[in-house]
């Protein structure tokens, strides 16, 4: 068996300001052994922790997706030290990653046509863009049937992967609800309003075929809960992800656990039936 | 079952004759206290049975390990590429360990050797590890092994158990492990098998019943619901002196959290592996400054859920907890997780 603390040597391939305020960026990656690509192989809804040598790790949600072949992308918001060192290199430079680590969305349950409702916040829908590009791929398209999206941000400018979504608005196979908190830019010819509201207006109603796969702020999640309730969805057709302070990824650290579930190897992802079950230690 | 007859004055020439093949590693008085520490050669493992401060925990999980490498150095071809650090997994044995440090080693294996992942620093140095124990012929006031599992004279984990019969050690061979360590050592001379046994019988009888088994109560725990233990208004009031020092995940033999870092000199970047402790708050605290553990109760209920609760459920192998006392022997404010164990084991629900 591998060593699990041994990441894989990759190179900076590409970086991409991903927000106005330039607290995000999108870095690409390529693996300077083409054989460590196929050991990658990953699903929609897993993390890697991104190794920076000389500075640390952090477990940050794949935002790429699985059909996208050659490398591998992630969107990482500036807030600590690693994340801080890491929006300061530059194309070129070599570091690690180390993954895939966590469980996914449930796609073996998803992919027999179940209709997918994709609720998103702030910059919280990396996974989901993974998700969202993964189901729209002409070999799976057809095991899904309705796919709704509902992913909102404080601003326009702050919205993540804008050039993707607004490809997708055009696009009949998915139905798309971009909204934002507020903007005065007279032109903008979505929606304003915040997530939880724009799900009561526009999600679907429930159905035995129908899931939601939630990702956002804490504060989106605790107010988009009761409305999904409202609108009748069961607790195990309510699926999110978490996230917790991780180290070692591979559930031997000790520090993620909620009860005796931890996030990095039981989780990230868990039906809100199974987080009634947990102690709300997240 | 095979035993082995040491004379004592046989024993120190065994060990010296060991350390041919082997690293050795034994509790030594260090001023007041005992340690378990690698020995150099003249030095001799202390065989009075004392309660080491910490536990043996370190011979396979050091309390910093240095785990990854890189160069920075970018004239060098694999700048930024981290490799594993060179460590000496030669054969090691460890002499006089209680048998409950034993068995605690085998609950960290638990977390360190799954069939997902497998750490290989923790099982390297389990492989080249062999495990003599001492058996406990006078448990102290702080032993409650027995309410967990294990007891002054149990075997789980160990490859010999030595038993101190006055002028000789009854060696019973445990493992091919143990077999081998001691004809490495020169310890060949087979006691009667149904004479040693009896005997070993008669001072284990004695040793257990120094230990009052009923004291600590663990059977219910398993049936206890973890949400509303979790829930229990009690961790308000056993927390409520806890100073958060971690002298008890320090101490215990089972606490197995740890933390990762880096660190440059000049331009070589390596990564530790150090101890954590679930008191700090640092332990759970998010970039964000989000912290799902930032209250001292919540992390006072963390250590004892861990060991008491989510530790029983996870794995159905008992508490991860091996009765050794040193927590409740070191705690400054008397924290006793005897006393929390049976207030878990009979807690009720309050009434809605």
């Amino acid at each position: 068996m591998k060593n699990p603390y041994m990441p894989y040597p990759v190179r900076i391939d590409d970086i991409q300001i991903a927000t106005e305020d330039r607290s995000l960026k999108t870095f690409k990656f390529v693996f300077l052994n083409k054989e460590d690509e196929e050991k990658f192989s990953y699903h929609a809804g897993q993390f890697a922790e991104l190794s920076i040598p000389g500075k640390g790790e952090i477990p940050i949600g794949i935002a790429s997706s699985p059909t996208e072949k050659g490398f591998v992308k992630f969107t990482v918001f500036k807030t600590g030290v690693v994340t801080s060192y890491l929006h300061d290199m530059k194309a070129g430079d070599i570091m690690g990653i180390r993954g895939p680590l966590g469980n996914w969305y449930p796609w073996e349950m998803l992919e027999k046509g179940k209709n997918i409702v994709i609720i998103g916040g702030g910059f919280a829908f990396t996974t989901l863009r993974s998700s969202i590009i993964y189901m729209l791929d002409p070999a799976n398209r057809s095991k899904f049937g309705n796919i709704d999206v509902i992913y909102g941000s404080r601003s326009p400018g702050m919205l993540l992967y804008q050039n993707e979504l607004f490809e997708w608005e055009k696009r009949d196979d998915i139905n798309m609800n971009i909204t934002v908190d507020g903007t005065d830019d007279p032109d903008w010819k979505y929606n304003v309003g915040f997530v939880p509201t724009i799900v009561e207006e526009k999600a679907p109603k429930a159905d035995p075929d129908t899931y939601a796969i939630i990702c956002g702020p804490p504060i989106m999640i605790k107010f988009t809960q009761p409305v999904l309730e409202k609108l009748g969805y069961r607790d195990d057709q309510i699926i999110m992800s978490l996230e917790n302070r991780m180290k070692c990824g591979i559930g031997m650290c000790g520090r993620c656990n909620i009860g005796k579930e931890l996030v990095c190897r039981d989780g990230p992802v868990f039906t809100l039936e199974q987080l009634n079950m947990t102690p709300k230690e997240y | 079952m095979k035993v082995i007859k040491i004379d004592k004055q046989n024993w120190t020439g065994g060990i010296d004759k060991s350390r041919e093949n082997y690293q050795i590693f034994g509790p030594v008085k260090d001023k007041e206290h005992f340690v378990f520490k690698k020995l150099n050669l003249k030095e001799y493992p202390d065989m009075e049975n004392a309660l080491s401060v910490l536990s043996p925990k370190s011979i396979l999980f050091p309390q910093s390990e240095k785990i990854l490498a890189a160069s920075l150095d970018e004239s060098q071809d694999d700048h930024h590429i981290m490799k594993r650090v060179a460590t000496d997994y030669s054969p090691r044995a460890v002499i006089g360990i209680m048998p409950c440090d034993a068995k605690a080693v085998q609950l960290v294996k638990l977390n360190f050797d799954t069939d997902d992942y497998r750490d290989p620093y923790w099982c390297d140095a389990y492989e080249a590890t062999t495990f003599v124990g001492l058996a406990v012929n006078k448990p102290s006031i702080y032993d409650f092994t027995l309410s967990m599992g294990s007891g002054p004279f149990a075997e789980e984990g160990l490859d010999v158990l030595l038993v101190d019969c006055k002028d000789h050690f009854l060696a019973k061979v445990l493992s091919e492990k143990g077999d081998a360590f001691l004809k490495a050592s020169g310890f060949t001379s087979e006691a009667d098998a149904d004479k040693s046994a009896k005997l070993i019988n008669e001072i284990k009888n004695q040793a257990e019943k120094a230990i009052d088994a009923e004291k600590v109560k663990t059977e219910k725990l398993k049936e206890k619901s973890l949400l509303e233990l979790h829930g229990a208004s009690f961790w308000e009031d056993l927390s409520f002196s806890c100073i958060n020092c971690g002298t008890c995940t320090f101490v215990c033999p089972t606490c197995w959290c740890f933390d990762i870092q880096d660190e440059t000199k000049g331009k070589k970047a390596v990564r530790f592996r150090n101890w954590d402790s679930c008191m700090s708050p640092l332990f759970t605290l998010h970039a964000s400054s989000h912290n799902p553990r930032a209250e001292k109760v919540q992390r006072v209920r963390q250590r004892f859920m861990h060991k008491l609760k989510y530790f029983v459920d996870k794995y159905d192998q008992g508490t991860m907890c091996v009765g050794c006392g040193r927590c409740v022997v070191h705690c400054p404010v008397n924290i006793d997780i005897r006393e929390i164990c049976n207030t878990m084991n009979s807690y009720e629900a309050e009434q809605a």
